[in-house]
């Protein structure tokens, strides 16, 4: 089969290669989309680290340093939060990593709907344009990520930002949504003769896991936020209590999204770690059905515990220890994850190249804030725990080291497939080894300020606090540091002229993307492979 | 010379326990410490079961990432490529997928079976001794004592660039809420414009203040003191300025207080409704 594609591809390469605008603008290449995707989602990573930065320059010490005001503050958390999301994690992992490598995973020439896919990438490029307007306009949309009413209506947040930022989820959603549909048919219709699902990479997978996810979810943000906007311009009073309306029916229809979103974001990430594990330990991944069950299952449950962020809301006390219960349970297929990834690499012949160094670096900062999701599951501790630092410790230790460490995971072990060029294995160590020590001693001891009783979204802060925030700024910045030695790799990754091999990783990697030209060919498949 | 050594390293602990004691027996002022690491002191029912319980998990959660860091870094020595060169092809074992799913779940039920209890524990008082009422605006916090004539005042944070001598700042209001030590008291919490969240970490309480709903729970102050607590739902510009500062007194000072109180706030008072105003004719 691969034989068959190497000497096909020159010619179509060289005969119908489309010039730039039709290539970048008007693609419809899986391929090229999933670059589109991933220089889009560097790109917003950058604004939203920048901003990270700035957040951490403020609290670095009690008192206004950065900003001139909360409102200020709040703009910025907001869109850090929203950019974070939409614009980098979800980018990245579905839109970039899900596009490249589903249809060559499963031996599909290209997603079942090639234009759609183009609309959803370019449906992003204004929506971030949106966010970044909610962000400068007047005095910015400052709600929170979670744009709780009434303080994102009209009343309280006059002009035009918080409809920016509004109208900007609306066009992330509505891309989200075709890319799910895309995955979903490419997933089911797709596959080359012999993949059954069951043979299906773990990555696939998770990505189809996910588009369901992204399909039953989207939808209710769709109509919350329709909602709230308007509530926001045309008079109705869906979330306001002085027309009858119900400020806490937003928090659950929004959280009935919100949930399974943090799900979005982890479990392309879990699909690349498994396979990441696997290549480097020169194994196949251990308890394969099990671990494709258990993101259905994380899936599945996942759609019925979205009141656990609002036990501290109006929710009575049997719904809060049933969504109590409900959320323990998810503990239980986390936990073979990351057992299974253990045993995997358990009599392997263990390689730590960069991307398996990420590999274990996810797998243990996933632990840690996994962990402290099953401290927070409990709604009696939850009742002093809700809305603190210790929050914002666990959620950045499951997406900005778990799901953002996948990510760098992916790009390690990819990158050479993709672009045809290698990284600098010393380097890819040193990003690595300084973003670990940086965004450990950024979030670890948000947990202390958590416990102590420091409130998130809190532009200053009683004098007590000052100690481990300036640790955690100091990491922050290290941090950022890391991301200069990152951009620096990817110059020397594209500046190399290293000749790379087909599959460069050698025994251990066994999907179809393995067998196939690095970079592959502009159409990947000329003839369907078969898998025995 | 050891025995003697001995004795008056015991003599140095009784005194310090006669300290503690007499320490705890004084007023206490429950804020946050630099470099705290963990729950403020707590002082009230509900915070102690919390510590408790919390206390339990972190054994669990620090053992199972004890136990996975020690699993990585183990099997990553022992399974490297120079000492382990051939790797084996092993991919099932279903004692062992049993057991990992089995393990967790029973852990878990471990942690719930006082959670749950933790949970109704927290959600209201029975036998309420009094009420009080907690109303956020942007940005203070207005009080109200329907048992005691409806005794009602706003509660403002101090100056923060100017904190007065003495107050601390984002911490301090010009008016406590004051409330009897030992006493069920029933907390309704409500919103006046947005969402705010009622949260005092040394009492265990917290509960969103959100307009339209009025949302219950109970607190039992140990003993006398000032306690600290914060907005802790983003509320606008000012949420980080809009603390929580709680005075705990005997029952007896709190009846003197009511009687103050009510003088001094009386203006603040919402209007009295009790009179139906006549509008048709005079009587």
């Amino acid at each position: 089969m691969s034989a068959t594609t190497h000497d096909t591809h020159h010619d179509i390469d060289h005969g119908h290669a489309p010039g730039f605008v039709a290539r970048w603008l008007m693609s419809t290449n899986h391929k090229d989309i999933g670059t589109l995707y991933l220089i889009f989602a560097i790109t917003a990573g950058l604004i939203g680290g920048a901003l990270s930065i700035l957040m951490r320059m403020e609290l670095a010490s009690p008192g206004m340093q950065v900003f001139s005001s909360g409102q200020q503050w709040n703009a910025v958390v907001t869109a850090h939060g929203l950019i974070m999301i939409f614009f980098v994690v979800m980018p990245a992992m579905i839109g970039g990593f899900g596009n490249w490598f589903v249809p060559i995973m499963i031996g599909a020439p290209d997603m079942a709907f090639p234009r759609l896919n183009n609309i959803s990438f370019w449906l992003l490029v204004p929506a971030l344009g949106l966010v970044m307007a909610g962000l400068l306009t007047g005095e910015g949309a400052g709600s929170g990520w979670t744009l709780y009413p009434p303080l994102s209506t009209a009343k309280y947040h006059t002009g035009p930002a918080m409809d920016f930022t509004l109208f900007a989820l609306h066009l992330a959603g509505i891309s989200s949504l075709l890319g799910a549909i895309n995955f979903i048919t490419t997933i089911f219709n797709m596959r080359a003769p012999g993949m059954t699902l069951h043979k299906m990479p773990l990555f696939v997978w998770s990505m189809l896991v996910t588009a369901f996810l992204l399909l039953l979810a989207v939808p209710v943000l769709a109509g919350a936020i329709t909602m709230l906007i308007t509530d926001r311009n045309f008079g109705t009073s869906f979330f306001l209590p002085e027309g009858g309306g119900d400020p806490v029916l937003f928090q659950h229809l929004f959280w009935f999204f919100g949930h399974p979103e943090v799900y979005i974001m982890i479990l392309p990430g879990f699909g690349m770690i498994s396979h990441i594990v696997s290549t480097f330990s020169r194994k196949p991944v251990f308890g394969y059905l099990g671990m494709a069950y258990a993101m259905v299952a994380i899936g599945v449950v996942g759609f019925v515990v979205w009141a656990h962020h609002m036990f501290d809301s109006a929710i009575s006390v049997d719904t809060r220890a049933y969504f109590q219960a409900a959320t323990l349970v998810i503990a239980v297929p986390t936990g073979i994850k990351i057992f299974s990834w253990i045993a995997t690499m358990w009599g392997g012949s263990i390689e730590m190249k960069t991307p398996m160094l990420f590999a274990v670096g996810f797998i243990f900062l996933f632990t840690v804030g996994g962990v402290t999701g099953v401290v927070l599951a409990n709604a009696g501790l939850d009742q002093i725990l809700h809305n603190t630092y210790y929050v914002v410790a666990h959620f950045h230790y499951v997406l900005s080291l778990g799901a953002v460490f996948s990510i760098f995971a992916g790009f390690y072990y990819w990158i050479g497939k993709m672009s045809g060029h290698q990284y600098p294995e010393f380097w890819g160590k040193v990003h690595f080894w300084v973003s670990f020590i940086g965004v450990n001693l950024t979030f670890f001891p948000m947990h202390f300020l958590g416990l102590a009783g420091m409130p998130r979204r809190y532009v200053d802060y009683p004098e007590a606090f000052r100690g481990w925030n300036e640790v955690a700024s100091f990491g922050a910045y290290i941090g950022g540091f890391s991301v200069l030695i990152f951009l620096y790799v990817v110059y020397r990754t594209f500046a190399s002229k290293q000749v790379l091999a087909d599959n460069y990783w050698g025994e251990g990697a066994t999907t179809l993307e393995w067998q196939i030209p690095s970079p592959p060919p502009f159409h990947t498949f000329e003839e369907l492979p078969r898998i025995r | 010379m050891t025995s003697l050594r001995l004795s008056s390293a015991m003599k140095l602990t009784l005194l310090a326990l006669v300290a503690l004691v007499a320490l705890c027996g004084a007023a206490v002022a429950q804020q946050p410490t630099p470099w705290e690491m963990g729950f403020q002191p707590a002082h009230s029912p509900v915070q102690t079961q919390i510590e408790w319980l919390h206390g339990l998990i972190l054994y669990l959660i620090t053992a199972i990432v004890l136990f996975v860091a020690g699993m990585l870094l183990f099997t990553i020595w022992k399974f490297g490529r120079s000492r382990h060169p051939k790797a084996n092809k092993v991919s099932h074992n279903t004692l062992l997928e049993v057991a990992w799913t089995i393990v967790p779940a029973l852990i878990l039920v471990v942690i719930a079976i006082p959670s749950f209890r933790l949970v109704y524990y927290e959600d209201r008082a029975r036998d309420a001794e009094m009420t009080v009422k907690v109303i956020g605006h942007q940005w203070y916090w207005e009080y109200n004592y329907p048992d005691q004539g409806n005794i009602d005042f706003t509660s403002y944070p101090v100056d923060k660039d100017n904190p007065p001598p003495g107050t601390k700042r984002l911490l301090d209001v010009d008016n406590q809420l004051v409330l009897p030590v030992g006493k069920n008291i029933r907390i309704l919490a409500t919103g006046g414009d947005v969402i705010h969240s009622w949260f005092i970490p040394s009492l265990g309480v917290q509960r969103y203040a959100i307009p339209g709903r009025t949302i219950e729970t109970w607190v039992r102050i140990d003993r006398p003191g000032t306690y600290y607590g914060e907005c802790n739902q983003i509320c606008g510009t000012n949420h980080s300025n809009m603390p929580i500062s709680i005075k705990g007194v005997t029952p007896a000072e709190f009846a003197a207080w009511t009687v103050t109180a009510k003088a001094k706030f009386a203006a603040d008072a919402p209007p009295a409704s009790a009179a139906p105003i006549h509008i048709a004719s005079q009587p």
